[in-house]
Formats: C-alpha cells, structure tokens, sequence
C-alpha cells in the first residue's frame, strides 16, 4: 500500500510540473519545475527497483543536462522576453489534438483493464543488486550501443564546442 | 512492532545528525578561525567565552536577528528557495556516510553515487541564488561558481571510480569492509587518484585556492552578496555541509573509514588506547587553562568543556574496561569506529584549512584549465591504470606489489606529461608580441 | 499493486504535455525543455516494463535515451547560443531567414 501511494504520489507530481514547465512565462521557472519533473521520474524509478536508473538519472538529467540548459537560459535571458507573447497561435489546436491522444490511450487502457497485468511486488528477500545485472547486460550483450553511445557524446561535445565558440 | 523498527533507527540518526549540523558547521568555523590566527602567529577570537569557545553561538544569534533584506526586484519564490535547494542537497548527502559500523543512516547499493547526484543538486542551489538576486555580480560569481563545479565535478567523479573499482561496490560500507579485507587503505594502493580527489574536493566546495568566486576582494561575494541573516547563514552551512560530505567521501575511500589503523595487526592493539587518552589530553589542557581566565565565567565553562571530555574518554574506554563478552563491549568497534571517522575527516578539514592559509588564489581562467587541462586526462589516465593494474594482478597472476606501483608509476608519467604541457602553454602564452592578440582572444576558455 | 496501465498513462500524459510544449510555444528553449519531458515519458514507459517483464533490457535502452537526451541537449543549446549571438531572438517564429 505505501508502495503504491508513492508512486501515485510521484506520478502526480511529475504531471504537475510538466505542465508549470509548458505554462510558465518565465524561462528559469519552467527550468526548475522541469527539475521537480525530473526528479519525480527519479523517484518513479527508484519505486520500480531500478536503483542505478534512479542515480544516473539524478546525477545526468537533473544535476547536468538541467545546469546546462539554466545556464543558456541565463545567458540568453531578455528582459523584453517578459512582456511578449508567449504562446503561438496554433495552441487550441494543439490542446485539442493532445487531449485526443491521451483520450485514445485511456480508452484502451478502459477497455482492457481486466487482462492488463499488474506490476509484481518486490520480492521479500533482498533483491537482486540492479547495478551489477545492468553493467552485467551493458558490457557483454550491449557492448557495440554503448561504444556508440561514447563516440556519440564525443561529437556532440565537439559540435557543441565549435557552435558556441565565438570565432571559428 | 517489529516492521517499524527498521524504519526508527536510520530517522533517529537523522534528526540526531541534522540537529547537531548547524553547531558543528559554527565550531568548524571557529576551528578554522583558531588555525587561521595560529598559522598568523596570533590568537584569533578569545573573548566570547573561553578561548572564544561560545563564538559560534554569538555568531549564530547575531545572524538570526539581522534584518532580512530582499533586493526590491528579485524573484522572490527563487530568492527564498535557494538557499533551501542548496542545504537540502547538503544534507541529504549525509544519508549515506559509515559513520560507524552501526551508524549509518541508510546502506544504499549505490551509496557513493548517491552521495555524489546529490551534492551535484546542489550547483542549482548557486546558480539560481545568483539569478534571483537580480544583480550583475551575483550572477557572474554564480556562473562561476557552477561552471568551476560542473568542471572539477567529472575529474572528482573519475578519481572515486578508480578507487571504486579497488573496491568492487558501491555501498559506502562495502567499501570500508572492502578496505578492512584487503588489509591496505585505498590511499596507499591509488595515492594519485587520492590527490586528484583532494584537488577537486577544494575546488568543489569552492574553497581557497579555488574561491575566486566568492572570495570577498573579487565580485564582492558573488552569488551570497544579497543574501544577509539567515538565507546567508543557510547557504554558509550548506557550504560547511559540503566539506563536511566531502572529507567523508574521501576518508571511506581513500583512508579506510571507521577502521583504526593497522586494523589488522594484532601487534597495534595499543593504538585501541590512543583515543582515551587524546581526550583525556585534552581535557587536562581544558583544567590547566581554568585558573588562567579572567572572569569566573569562563572558568567555570572552561571546566565544564574539560569534564565534557572526560566524559567522552571514559565512553571510549567502556568497552575495552568491561567484561569481554558483554553486551556494553560488543559496542566497541562502533563507538571506536566512529571516533576514528570523526577523526579522519576532522583531519582531512585541517589539510583544506591549512591549504587555505597558504597558497594564493588561482585565477579563474587557470582554474578552468587546471580542471579540464590537466585533472580530467590525469583521472582519466588514473582510472585506465587502476584496471590495468587489476586485471594484470586478477588475469595474469602477477603480485599485488609489481602491478600497483607500476600503475602508479605510469599514472605519475602521464602528470608529468600534462604539467610539461602546461608549462609549455604558459611560456607560449605570455611569449610573442605578434602573436598575443590572436592568443589572448582564443585563450579563455569561459566567456564570463 | 499498481496495474501496468496506470505506467502506461502517466507516460502518455507526460508525453501529450510535451507535445503540447513543443507545438504551443515560442521560446526555443521551453521547446527543447519539452523535448526532455517526451524523453522521460518513454524513459518511464521503457523501466515499467522492464520491472513486469522482469529483465533489465528495458533499463539499458533507457539510459542510452539519457545518453542521448544529453548530447541531443547539448548540441541544441550550442545552436541556440549561436543563433542568439547573429539574430539577438529566441522566439521561434522570428527565426525565419531561410523564408523565401
């Protein structure tokens, strides 16, 4: 019961800040409730046992691409900003169409409420550590995405370097 | 019953560490202030109680009582809440520490990296206090501040993933038993990344020489500038919190934990006697000084602090004075556990302060290069070499004492490597007249 | 304990309000912020999975969308920064110079 009150909790907040992210005049203000945002979906996954998820999560989204993300913010902050219009002129439209989208996947999950699974509790002896299966998995079977996944940030960090510069 | 037990323990231990912060951060405080003057061949506060003992209690009534000043068009939601942001960070961090076999607030599987995402949090607590302030020199030194930390941030990271892979988990406990297992402190095996984890660990907790930031001569105070009373005291404890997560991190790691050394040896079971007797010293000194103060006040405060150490002395010495098999002597490697620790990490606080009161301050575009230019690629080379080291020793068979040194040996190559490097940089940099508007336009790496 | 479904909701809610973020709005960065909460929601959707299927597939792809989240990140705010630097707007609309 209290497990399921925390994730309810968590899924509340997090819904909560995505939509003060989307709402918010101010840029700084939508980054700090991305934050919370973020930080909710932490929580979510710590509720599902995913522990190393959970900290990689804490520590790259919320503690790195969120400073960076801040500090752009900081540096391209307008005062004019404030007083413009902020929203364009398609949002009705948009509010409809995402409304249809969330609507069909609730009526499917109506729908077929009775033979949809529910999650397994948690066994009762200790678990099986999360971190070791995923670097386990990451490093015999996952091996070519995740060299990838490094040359990937290395260009990026490149290409990030080179378009910020201020001459070439 | 039984199910809130668990659930009891690790949020006494909690309410116990989170109330007794704030007066531990005031006497560290006072500590480093007592060195500073030490070191300045002076005497430092001695008025407010004896030997300036009760400073910190003025210091704190003082702050509690000035006036909240809110600069007229800051973000006042942010302005409150970062302070906030920073402290909790802070604190939560001490979730995690082995204080002592038995007291820990939380043995998580991935207690290190908790420690480490969450003190990462607490860079939003600095920038968005510099940003709420609504002012020029707030928002530079936060800047700063946050891209000096986000720099030393990934060499700190690298040098705790070198001795994490010594370790082979990740639970802060693991790794104390770890350490106790293999016989030698991790400092002694990875010395290098031990050193690269102290470099960050000053520049992360903004500490001199890495204080450019908010050093008082230079941005006035920078992000803290419109911060008075109580939103600065917040974000003085949260820095102080800081060193303190810091030097707990590095003594788990890097200097065995809770364990007394030589842990192992029997023929070192004299040193079980060492901390009595420290207190016991100190308590004598506390009495000898009590005829000396001028009020009697202070004499009276005086003999209480030296009664308060006896006190201490005698709980150190319990386990050992009773019964072998008793109850009250199975406590002792905790409550020596966590006298060694305290010890360990108020040793490591003195190296920051006394590396403090001696180097001048580095520059803010020498600090950037010392992060990125030299103290990541050395991590780096670091942590490679560790694995080398280890795999030699696990998949060849070669002994401990011919891998480690030769890791070490390679790691101190490529430093010298890098320190050549730079010097070269420097020589070439402050060199050639046709070439210094090219280099001085190209050089610094942040543009604020 | 919690159905699937309810996973499956909050994922979709997280990711029509970014939907919504990205299509509504004018500032280029809130638009990218949107971007993180689309990744998220299937971040989320992937561990929910993984957890009731009982492997740890689904974590590994998920941190590889982290992964790429972040470069994704970083490359965007290095665009912004430049065309902030030329054009002195972060609006989306009026970053039209290629408009014939």
């Amino acid at each position: 019961m209290f497990n399921e009150a925390i994730f309810y909790f968590f899924a509340a907040l997090a819904i909560v800040s995505a939509i003060l992210v989307v709402t918010r005049r101010n840029a700084v203000q939508s980054a700090i409730f991305l934050v919370t945002a973020l930080l909710a979906t932490a929580g979510i996954f710590l509720n599902l046992n995913a522990e190393f998820l959970f900290i990689v999560q804490v520590i790259l989204y919320a503690g790195g691409i969120m400073v960076l993300f801040v500090f752009v913010i900081m540096l391209v902050n307008l005062d004019v900003a404030l007083h413009q219009v902020q929203f364009n002129r398609q949002w009705f439209v948009a509010l409809i169409i995402s409304a249809v989208l969330a609507a069909q996947v609730a009526a499917a999950i109506m729908v077929s409420r009775q033979s949809l699974y529910t999650m397994p509790a948690a066994p009762a002896e200790a678990l099986e550590p999360n971190t070791e299966r995923v670097a386990f998995y990451l490093f015999h079977t996952y091996m070519l995405p995740f060299e990838i996944a490094s040359i990937l940030l290395l260009v990026s960090m490149v290409g990030a370097v080179v378009m910020a510069k201020k001459r070439v | 019953m039984n199910a809130i037990i668990p659930y009891i323990l690790p949020v006494l231990f909690a309410l116990v560490i989170v109330a007794l912060l704030p007066l531990v951060a005031g006497y560290i405080v006072l500590v480093e202030r007592k060195v500073m003057a030490d070191m300045q061949v002076r005497l430092g506060p001695m008025r407010v109680g004896p030997h300036g003992l009760l400073q910190p209690i003025a210091d704190a009534v003082k702050l509690l009582l000035k006036e909240d000043i809110i600069p007229e068009s800051a973000d006042k939601l942010v302005f409150w809440g970062a302070p906030l942001i920073s402290v909790t960070a802070a604190m939560l961090a001490l979730a995690a520490l082995p204080i002592g076999p038995f007291f820990q607030i939380a043995d998580l599987n991935i207690g290190l990296l908790y420690i480490l995402g969450v003190s990462s949090l607490g860079i939003f607590g600095i920038v968005l206090g510099g940003w709420a302030s609504n002012s020029h020199y707030s928002l530079m030194g936060a800047l700063r501040s946050a891209a000096q930390l986000v720099s030393y941030e990934t060499s700190a990271g690298m040098a705790v993933v070198g001795a994490l892979l010594l370790a082979g988990t990740l639970s802060t406990r693991g790794i104390v038993e770890a350490q106790a297992d293999t016989g030698w402190w991790f400092i002694f095996v990875a010395p290098v990344g031990f050193f690269i984890y102290l470099v960050a660990s000053i520049a992360e907790t903004n500490r001199a020489p890495f204080d450019m930031p908010e050093a008082e001569s230079e941005l006035v105070a920078g992000y803290m500038t419109e911060y008075s009373g109580f939103r600065w005291a917040l974000y003085f404890l949260a820095e102080y919190t800081n060193m303190v997560v810091v030097a707990s991190i590095a003594t788990t790691l890097f200097l065995g934990g809770w364990m007394r050394p030589f842990a192992n040896t029997r023929a070192f079971n004299f040193l079980d006697y060492l901390p009595p007797l420290l207190m016991l010293w100190v308590a004598g000194y506390c009495f000898r000084r009590t005829p000396k103060q001028p009020v009697p006040v202070q004499k009276m405060f005086m003999a209480a602090v030296g009664l308060l150490c006896i006190v201490v002395a005698l709980v150190l010495i319990m386990p050992m004075a009773v019964p072998r098999d008793s109850f009250l002597a199975s406590s002792k490697p905790g409550i020596h556990g966590a006298f060694w620790f305290l010890f360990k990490v108020g040793a490591y606080i003195y190296v920051f302060m006394w590396l403090r009161f001696t180097f001048p301050r580095y520059r803010f575009d020498q600090l950037m290069r010392l992060g990125w230019q030299f103290l990541v690629p050395l991590s780096i080379v670091n942590v490679m070499m560790i694995g080398v080291a280890l795999a030699l020793h696990r998949q060849l068979g070669w002994p401990n004492w011919v891998t480690f040194p030769l890791g070490i040996l390679l790691t101190l190559i490529a430093g010298g490597y890098l320190l050549a490097m730079g010097e070269k940089h420097e020589q070439i940099r402050v060199g050639d007249d046709e070439n210094a508007e090219v280099d001085a336009r190209e050089e610094t790496p942040v543009n604020v | 304990m919690v159905p699937i479904g309810h996973y499956i909701f909050l994922s979709v809610a997280l990711l029509a309000i970014g939907v919504v973020g990205i299509v509504t709005r004018r500032n280029v960065i809130i638009i990218l912020m949107s971007i993180e909460l689309i990744l998220n929601a299937v971040n989320i959707n992937l561990v929910a999975f993984s957890r009731l299927v009982g492997s740890v597939e689904g974590q590994i792809f998920a941190i590889f969308i982290i992964t790429d989240a972040a470069a994704e990140a970083a490359v965007g705010l290095g665009i912004i920064i430049a065309f902030f630097r030329n054009r002195e707007t972060v609006l989306a609309d009026e970053m039209d110079i290629l408009k014939w």
